[in-house]
């Protein structure tokens, strides 16, 4: 997947998580925290997407990776390579 | 161990006779069995059932819901039992975890009311009106308030600075033990804890419920139960009740199934991907797995882990055709003159909550139930003969009613059922040790967590380390746990045979 691609991916997991929070423009440099209401179960629920989705596994110790959309696209492209997009939200 | 199936115990209170076999038709392997049906154990169930994975779900009560849970007596009376508030949050955790439907229920109560010598309030538990009572009613600075909030919200799970809540308090509002009986007396309630425990348990707790009120699920505990488990069935989720779990088999390091007896006694052994207790964790790690299983460090640091305290209760139903005019929804009461932790489980103690239950609790009905809860101490209520039993029972009904009249002069005539619970009869429907309402103190929260690290596929989920209790704090920690499961179940995919 290219970093695009992720950041749709995750965009369309929020979107399945938080149905109310407008994803459109989005900084993908900041914070989804900072920009969206989304706490601590709301990553996990992102995290259990990945894996369900796309079989990725991210360990505890690096969830701090997903905080930003651009950080999503960085640590989850090698792990992405190869596999296709899948979006429920379309 | 020597087990005999709990549910043919002979009690006064007794539970449902059986027919048929509550194991019929079960499969040799599943990948994930769940013992125990309480909020945290259905929660999990449903989020790795809808996960696409095979789960059984055991229950030794004849109900599903654990300590969420109702009774029903002659006259049409229908009492909930933990049905008396919980925070916002629960309406996220169900629309994420059950449904919008069971979501779209959760309703916020209207009147949260406190009526003790030292102030008589009543608040909607919102930050605002909670505000507004620090600072009017009990004459503190805004900033002082402000900066509270914020130090319980700046807490950190992971730096815990060993501070009590008591000391918490004192460092905020000193000497004003009026207003650290407002703070704590509800958290109290809600999850057993007291000023002697760490702030950082207060911290979570309080923010999570001082934010938008105190809310209820309309249609009444039986209603949620039952949609939880149509939710359960659609995910997929085999839903057994009356089934006693004796022991979860370990070998080699590792959980691979149960062990169950039907029945009739016999002994049943399921094979499992991996096992979830939903039992306390007492329980899971003493009886159910076995010393035998753990290392020694970690067995020497579990002695230590205090249980949380148990509760007593009176169920009071009025009389078909009477009515209550709407005063409260949940009235936090005492006779005592200052506020202090462990009096609130004195057995005959002057404190004690009402919740009201007005025909709005099950829309369509026209019935008034009224509940009063008190923590309660498990040694004060054992060792003690038949007859002594029942006439402590006997006192504490007479006391609740003796409150309940300052109130409402005249309400026992429009009564006409009234019964009580204790310590006992929380341990006999749930088998928790020592019939404890709230799992254990925050220490226990570690060894729950970590338990797959001693034995690999085995996880603990349930109320547990004072704030992962209640029906948000168990659900949620229902959550947490199933995706360590869901990682583990993909790891047994993904990993070479
Ligand atoms: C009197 C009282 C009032 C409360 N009021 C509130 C309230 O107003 N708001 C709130 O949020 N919370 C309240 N709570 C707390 C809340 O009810 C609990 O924290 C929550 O329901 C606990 O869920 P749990 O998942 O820990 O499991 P539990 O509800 O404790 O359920 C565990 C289940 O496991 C089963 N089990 C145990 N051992 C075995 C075995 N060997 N085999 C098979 N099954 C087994 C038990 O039968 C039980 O069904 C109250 C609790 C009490 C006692």
């Amino acid at each position: 997947m290219t970093s695009e691609e992720i950041i749709t991916a995750i965009k369309d997991i929020i979107a399945t998580i938080a149905p109310d929070e407008e994803l459109v423009g989005l900084d993908t440099a900041v914070p989804l925290r900072d920009q969206i209401e989304l706490d601590s179960m709301d990553f996990l629920d992102i995290v259990m997407e990945l894996r369900k989705r796309y079989g990725v596994q991210v360990p505890e110790a690096e969830y701090g990776e997903l905080n930003t959309l651009d950080g999503c696209a960085r640590y989850l492209a090698p792990k992405l390579e190869g596999k296709e997009l899948k979006l429920v939200n379309a | 161990m020597e087990s005999k199936p709990t549910y043919h115990r002979g009690s006064r209170d007794g539970k449902a006779p059986f027919k048929g076999d509550p194991l019929d038709g079960i499969k040799p392997y599943y990948d994930l069995i769940v013992i125990g049906s309480g909020l945290a154990g259905m929660t999990a169930a449903n989020v790795l059932g809808r996960a696409g994975f095979s789960v059984l779900l055991t229950e030794q009560h004849y109900n599903f819901g654990g300590m969420a849970t109702w009774f029903k007596r002659k006259g049409g009376h229908i009492f909930d039992i933990s049905l008396h508030g919980f925070p916002f949050g629960m309406k996220k955790t169900c629309r994420k975890y059950w449904s919008q439907a069971i979501a779209d229920r959760i309703v916020p109560l209207e009147s949260i009311t406190f009526k003790n010598p030292q102030f008589e309030l009543e608040t909607s538990f919102t930050k605002e009106d909670f505000t507004h009572h620090l600072v009017q009613t009990f004459g503190q600075k805004r900033s002082k308030v402000e900066d509270f909030y914020q130090a319980l919200r700046a807490m950190n799970f992971f730096d815990d600075s060993g501070e009590t809540t008591g000391e918490l308090f004192e460092r905020f509002f000193p000497g004003r033990n009026d207003v650290h009986r407002l703070l704590m007396e509800p958290i109290s309630y809600a999850n057993g804890s007291s000023l002697a425990d760490p702030a950082i348990s207060y911290g979570i707790v309080f923010s999570n419920f001082m934010n938008k009120g105190v809310y209820t699920y309309s249609g009444g505990t039986d209603h949620f139960i039952g949609q939880c488990k149509r939710e359960l069935k659609k995910s997929g989720v085999e839903l057994r009740n009356r089934v006693q779990v004796a022991r979860i088999l370990v070998q080699g390091g590792r959980a691979h199934g149960i062990e169950a007896i039907d029945s009739q006694g016999q002994r049943h052994t399921i094979e499992a991907g991996c096992v979830l207790s939903n039992a306390n964790l007492k329980t899971t790690i003493e009886r159910l797995v076995g010393p035998q299983h753990f290392r020694p460090d970690y067995l020497e640091g579990f002695s230590k882990v205090r249980l949380n305290n148990s509760s007593t209760q009176v169920y009071m139903g009025l009389r078909a055709g009477e009515e209550l005019p709407f005063t409260t929804d949940l009235q936090f009461t005492s006779t005592r003159e200052r506020f202090d932790s462990p009096s609130l489980c004195d057995k005959h103690g002057e404190s004690r909550t009402f919740s009201y239950y007005y025909p709005k609790t099950r829309p369509g009905s026209d019935r008034y139930t009224i509940v009063s809860s008190m923590n309660a101490n498990w040694a004060d209520w054992t060792g003690l003969s038949d007859a002594e039993y029942e006439a402590d029972k006997q006192r504490l009904i007479e006391d609740t009613l003796c409150c309940l009249e300052r109130s409402h002069p005249g309400i026992r005539s429009k009564l006409d059922h009234i019964e009580a619970a204790t310590p006992r009869t929380f341990e006999f429907y749930t088998q928790h040790a020592q019939g404890s309402s709230f799992g254990t103190k925050f220490e226990g929260l570690a060894y729950s967590m970590n338990l797959s690290e001693e034995i690999e596929g085995l996880y603990h989920a349930g109320s547990v380390g004072i704030i992962m209790s209640g029906w948000l704090g168990a659900a949620n920690y229902g959550v947490i746990t199933a995706n360590k499961v869901d990682a583990f179940l993909h790891s047994l995919v993904n990993s070479p045979a």
